[in-house]
């Protein structure tokens, strides 16, 4: 089974809820797929063993064969290339490697060289095989480095899979939970976590995964989004209330189910609900 | 005119809440929530709109099943996986236009899909420029452009001397849309493994693109020790640490009741703090308070 764990608001608790339940079920693989801030590797502290840079294709012009007939630029959706009167450019971090340009280029000039944008990690900690993914800085594209980590759900060949996702409710956040069986939505109980998660909640049910919500920090703010989910019919799966002393593990990178162990069982209850709202 | 963006890296450090503040004490000053898929900073601003743009964002391809004779050509083209069975998946096009010219029977058009809304607005500190992206879509990094270009013909037309803009977490392409160009960033970091991680990664991009910036540390009360570390890691960078916000429930009350907390609770420490830090924010720009 793969649960993705997302948001919508950044900071309500997406890594604190993956982490804690991948190390409280058995054999777990966890994969944090937030390649622009990655944070679970802080609190698993995996021994590395493997370290894989992630390439991205683009194009590399055959000067001596190109007329600068300009056919690439205007083909291109996304102001990768510029022809002038005998000037051609390039610009590789706008490229989506859709690879159209040799399409349309009449003059076999273009050919293909491999850029790398990331590198995608793996690890190993009290059974907890983790994998994660980091964008190289000032490069804009997450979303290849996030192939990158979710093909570990293939190559790893493990059953119970958890995809920790960055925030927000665009597309890094569609490629990570795109292919899931669940979502836990995390939300705190304030307007802030309100309003963007009834926008997550939107873009997931665009994608037809089951999903349910967490609420972190849940006796502070107000009871609006307990309210929104009953409203919707969205099981509220687990209440995390403020607690001190899970606040100060979390800043000192330490999971809390390896401190407080009654939130271990807690977890692995979570984890059986959800496989009984996946076999629905 | 001048341009400061506010960022974290790390989501929840409390960008939205301290840009607000900066919104109510700022004059002149047109602000701008660049936080294009989850914006909040309307929560605390009630700005009304008196523009409304529609946003294209990515081309979508369409597929005339009459001219259509399943070949499959365009299914193997695709490098987005975006289309099956003939069938163009929305979510995963994304307009780049290769299944029209592989199709033989030139079944396949793109065409102009609207992504989201960018407003103009007013509230009761100023103009406000934002936006919201449709739930899923993709293009963020363009609305965020979208939303700085309105910002900036506002303080043109309403002669206004600064542009404040709420950004995004992580360091991906809404966040480098929101601070290329900029004279300024403030990164508002907490005192975690996860905040310290983080504030690192989105300062080597503030220096990529040679940004100055500046640091602010919210909630430092709740790990003194890891306090302590930013500003020895600031201080080693040559990097200033403007302001220490203490860690105040007062904070989420404020947020409850829809008002910036400078607004809420003037008095109060935290409130201080904030004014305090506008304050320096400015004499960095060399603006006079």
């Amino acid at each position: 089974m793969i649960i993705a764990v997302a948001s919508g608001k950044g900071g309500t608790g997406k890594t604190t809820v993956a982490v804690n339940l991948a190390l409280s079920i058995d054999n777990a693989l966890l994969l944090d797929c937030d390649v622009e801030e990655p944070n679970d590797h802080l609190l698993i502290q995996p021994r590395i063993n493997e370290k894989k840079p992630v390439y991205v294709t683009v194009p590399n012009i055959k000067e001596e064969k190109c007329t600068f007939c300009g056919d690439c630029a205007k083909f291109c959706k996304f102001n990768a290339l510029f022809v002038a009167k005998g000037t051609i450019m390039v610009f590789p971090q706008l490229c989506t490697s859709c690879e159209g340009c040799k399409i349309v280029c009449k003059n076999d000039a273009i050919i293909y060289k491999t850029r790398e944008i990331g590198e995608k990690i793996s690890g190993i900690s009290d059974d907890v095989e983790l994998v994660f993914g980091q964008l190289n800085i000032g490069e804009p594209m997450a979303i290849p480095v996030i192939k990158a980590v979710k093909n570990a759900i293939f190559s790893e060949k493990k059953n119970n899979i958890i995809v920790d996702s960055p925030p927000g409710t665009t597309c890094p956040v569609i490629e990570t939970v795109h292919g899931t069986d669940f979502v836990l939505l995390v939300t705190e109980p304030t307007p802030f976590g309100l309003h963007d998660l009834t926008i997550a909640v939107d873009a997931i049910k665009k994608l037809h995964v089951p999903f349910g919500v967490i609420i972190n920090q849940a006796d502070i703010g107000d009871l609006r989004v307990k309210d929104f989910c009953k409203k919707n019919s969205i099981p509220v799966l687990m209440e995390i209330p403020y607690n001190r002393k899970i606040a100060e593990l979390y800043s000192i990178g330490k999971p809390f189910v390896k401190e407080m162990s009654e939130w271990k069982q807690k977890f692995k209850d979570l984890f059986k609900k959800i496989e009984g709202l996946v076999t629905i | 005119m001048k341009e400061i963006t506010v960022i974290s890296g790390k989501g929840g450090t409390g960008k939205t809440t301290i840009t607000a503040s900066f919104a109510t004490l700022a004059k002149n000053t047109v602000t701008a929530d660049c936080d294009v898929d989850a914006p909040d900073l309307h929560m605390l601003l009630h700005p009304k709109p008196f523009e409304v743009q529609d946003f294209i964002g990515p081309k979508l391809a369409m597929v005339d099943s009459k001219l259509c004779i399943s070949c499959d050509l365009c299914q193997r083209a695709c490098k987005f996986g975006a289309i099956n069975n003939n069938k163009i998946d929305p979510i995963h096009c994304e307009g780049c236009g290769v299944c029209e010219i592989v199709c033989p029977e030139k079944a396949i058009s793109l065409v102009d899909r609207v992504s989201g809304k960018a407003f103009l607005s007013k509230n009761k500190y100023g103009f406000m420029s934002h936006a919201l992206l449709n739930p899923g879509d993709a293009n963020s990094g363009k609305l965020v452009t979208l939303v700085r270009n309105n910002a900036r013909k506002l303080a043109e037309k309403e002669k206004c001397n600064l542009i404040l803009i709420d950004g995004s977490p992580g360091i991906g392409c809404p966040v480098i849309a929101s601070v290329a160009g900029v004279n300024q960033a403030l990164i508002v970091t907490e005192p975690t493994m996860s905040g310290i991680h983080d504030m690192k990664r989105v300062l080597k991009l503030l220096s990529h693109f040679n940004i100055p910036a500046l640091v602010c540390i919210n909630k430092y009360d709740l790990n003194q020790i890891n306090t302590k570390k930013i500003e020895k890691h600031c201080s080693k960078n040559k990097i200033a640490v403007i302001g220490k916000i203490l860690f105040d429930p007062i904070i989420t009350k404020s947020m409850v009741a829809g008002k910036p907390i400078v607004a809420y609770s003037p008095n109060t420490e935290v409130s201080m703090a904030i004014k305090q830090m506008w304050k320096q924010l400015l004499s960095k720009l060399d603006f006079n308070s």
